[in-house]
């Protein structure tokens, strides 16, 4: 935005504070994210730069803190790192136990919220969908519930999943008990897959809006089956949108600690409650070296989104300048 | 298009079908399975919807409301208050039926459930019956003196008023506390002294800061959001990813650096001290308080408010700004009248989301909060530790009846189909 030629001496003086003020809050943004880069390679435990780090002396950086990640946990970390040592690491090291569930949690959650979020997408998607309004916001809704609701509703739930039966039939003095949910992989799946969903319903309800609808009626006139019309027809155009959909079902899984602090047992702890742990008592230079490696990760699924993002536009004709 | 089709048949009724049916049945069933259809796309989702999210939250609902801690332990005193109306004066039947009660909940150590519950309505209840029941098996008639004679708090009115309100287990104590009443001697309500007065003070902070981190946000995101949607398309879309990658980033990462930049031997601190702008015992306090949960909420929220001011002042064109100044406007009215009221439904749509996502925050208040910084989803997450569960539900009530009121307020004016993500 260039200042047009009859700007007087004070518009360019505010233009320049205004580019000022601009560069400043993409500061604001953008440098939490990166401090924690360099000072994750601390030699020292401590959570600033040291003198040494200043002055880039080697001496002042290591992995150490990316080591502990490997080690903490392990029963013998001090062996020769050898093929045992590295199957021990990986069968016992708390973080990559972490990782290991975060990631078998997230995959889960996602399919979940992807698949049933993109056929509920179309349905709503067509005209003649009734209560659409009503329908459309119970559904975004766990996106706007405070986690800390949400949670606290599947603790109790979780408990005893037939309570509501019970309740339902109070007349008849039944107490049904099923298996709890609690501490169980099915269960923070299920949570982590309700806050996922919105994310799919946005995405694939904005990428439909630009999918033109009689192309289900000129495939099923060609004989198509509903479902072939499905694969064939309807997915490979709205594909992009249900990809980033399932990726923002993905990171807001991979991100989720709260219903994690109350449904899960030792045996599901993911990254971010191994983080909210390392935050809340022993605080360690560790953290840095795994928030480190999410920011990396999360640059890569934006790059992802973003190249899927435009993939869309180019398949939807509008051209991305 | 299919409304116009209805009604034409509707006006020539002897239209028929192919197969002779009457042209406005066939229509109407051939829009009612088609409605049915969409239907059942959406049906799998709704279902999983209502068992992991609203049946739960319903439940938790019930809750607030329901508490049969003492009238399931307390049978005996349930049916004497039941033939007595309030304001009987408790006679030796009704401390037989005291001390029977007390009996059974020693065998089923139900004392201390029971006594919680009369608790929430007449504080230090619960010793008085954990105490009375340990001593319950001695008992002996006339129960009155016996029980008078143990703790001589039974012969107060206020414990008979509270275990009568306790002996249904529907409530409304929950939301009595949850809005700092308490309950008098008489069974009235009245406001709990003025020091002891907490909930109410800490929805009223939840909201007020709230309000100032949507206003910072809506401050910082301004002047962005008109950069990015004014510069040309290549050079902001380079610089949209330095907005979308905190966004992106996980949320334990970014409260985790502002920990490391802001504590009090954090970076930031750090170089003010070495640059000799403070002093070495004059560390500024930015975390682990009320200043540390704002900075970091803000940043957090900061992309939902540039977002959708982004995306309404890309729509604006600039002709509007240029007619303005050619017709003798100055910069500043030009902004005043003419841009600004454009980007209404942007600042709208971002205030709202900002403040709904705010009022409810949890995790990083609960981090960097400190004492002064924790909202009302803090003391939620207390009461649950504490087992206080119904009256945890009664406060997530409350949250949840005002996020739902925004949320409405969000649907009416911009519309939830207008929500976009990146």
């Amino acid at each position: 935005m260039a200042l047009p030629v009859y700007a007087s001496p004070l518009e360019r003086v505010w233009h320049l504070t205004y580019k000022v003020i601009c560069v400043a809050i993409f500061v604001f943004l953008i440098s939490p994210i990166l401090i924690v880069m360099p000072l994750s390679f601390n030699a020292e435990p401590y959570f600033t730069f040291t003198e040494k780090m200043l002055t880039f002396d080697p001496e002042g950086y290591s992995l150490r803190w990316y080591d502990t990640l490997l080690t903490m946990g392990m029963s013998a970390p001090d062996g020769p790192r050898d093929a045992s040592w590295w199957e021990q690491a990986w069968a016992q090291s708390t973080w990559i136990k972490a990782a290991k569930n975060s990631v078998i949690i997230g995959f889960w959650a996602t399919i979940l919220a992807t698949a049933l979020g993109t056929l509920a997408a179309l349905g709503l998607a067509r005209a003649e969908m009734p209560y659409k309004r009503l329908i459309m916001a119970i559904l975004i809704s766990p996106m706007i519930v405070p986690i800390i609701i949400i949670a606290t509703g599947l603790f109790f739930f979780y408990s005893n999943p037939c309570s509501p039966v019970n309740g339902i039939l109070g007349l008849v003095d039944v107490s049904l008990q099923c298996g709890r949910l609690t501490s169980t992989y099915i269960g923070v799946i299920m949570a982590h897959a309700t806050l996922g969903i919105p994310f799919v319903i946005i995405t694939v309800t904005a990428t439909l809006s630009g999918f033109d609808q009689s192309l289900i009626r000129a495939s099923a006139s060609l004989g198509a089956s509903p479902s072939r019309t499905f694969f064939k027809v309807i997915l490979p155009l709205i594909l992009p949108g249900v990809v980033s959909g399932g990726l923002f079902a993905f990171v807001t899984s991979f991100d989720e600690v709260v219903a994690v602090l109350f449904i899960a047992g030792p045996e599901q702890q993911t990254i971010p409650r191994q983080m909210w742990n390392g935050i809340r008592e022993a605080i360690s230079p560790a953290i840095l070296s795994v928030a480190t490696i999410l920011v990396i990760i999360s640059i890569l699924l934006l790059a992802t989104v973003e190249l899927l993002r435009r993939r869309s536009e180019r398949l939807r004709g509008v051209s991305p300048a | 298009m299919m409304a116009d089709i209805a009604a034409t048949a509707g006006m020539m009724p002897g239209l028929t079908t192919a197969d002779g049916r009457p042209l406005k049945t066939a229509l109407a069933e051939a829009q009612a399975k088609a409605r049915r259809r969409a239907f059942l796309l959406v049906a799998p989702l709704l279902l999983f919807i209502v068992f992991t999210f609203v049946l739960p939250i319903g439940q938790m609902l019930q809750r607030s409301v329901y508490h049969d801690g003492f009238s399931s332990a307390a049978p005996n005193l349930v049916a004497w208050f039941g033939a007595n109306p309030r304001g009987t004066e408790p006679d030796e039947a009704a401390f037989a039926a005291l001390a029977a009660d007390l009996k059974q909940m020693k065998a089923d150590k139900t004392a201390g459930a029971a006594g919680t519950r009369v608790n929430y309505t007449l504080s230090e209840s619960r010793s008085l019956f954990t105490s009375s029941a340990r001593g319950a098996d001695k008992l002996e008639p006339p129960f009155k003196e016996a029980l008078i004679a143990l703790d001589d708090k039974w012969a107060a009115p206020a414990v008979w008023e509270a275990m009568r309100s306790a002996a249904t287990p529907w409530t409304a104590d929950f939301y009595v506390i949850a809005t700092d009443f308490e309950r008098a001697d008489d069974g009235s309500l009245q406001k709990v002294p003025e020091n002891q007065q907490i909930y109410l003070y800490l929805f009223g902070k939840t909201f007020v800061l709230s309000g100032v981190i949507t206003f910072l946000c809506l401050l910082l995101a301004f002047p962005v959001a008109h950069l990015l949607a004014t510069l040309p398309m290549r050079y902001s879309n380079l610089l949209m990813i330095l907005v979308l990658l905190p966004f992106w980033t996980s949320l334990l990462v970014r409260t985790t650096s502002w920990i490391v930049l802001l504590q009090g031997q954090g970076v930031l601190n750090n170089v003010l001290v070495s640059l000799g702008i403070l002093g070495d015992d004059g560390r500024l306090e930015m975390m682990y308080n009320q200043t540390g949960t704002i900075i970091v909420m803000t940043h957090i929220l900061l992309p939902f408010m540039i977002l959708p001011l982004y995306s309404v002042m890309r729509t604006i064109p600039p002709s509007y700004a240029r007619a303005a100044r050619s017709l003798g406007a100055t910069s500043w009215t030009t902004f005043r009248r003419i841009y600004l009221p454009q980007t209404l439904p942007g600042i709208g749509a971002g205030a709202l989301l900002v403040f709904i996502l705010a009022v409810g925050y949890y995790i990083t208040p609960a981090l960097v909060g400190g004492a002064s910084g924790q909202l009302i989803s803090n003391m939620i997450d207390f009461h649950m530790d504490k087992s206080n569960w119904s009256l945890a539900a009664a406060l997530s009530a409350m949250l949840l009846v005002g996020v739902l009121i925004l949320y409405w307020l969000y649907d009416r004016l911009i519309g939830i189909d207008n929500l976009k993500l990146g």
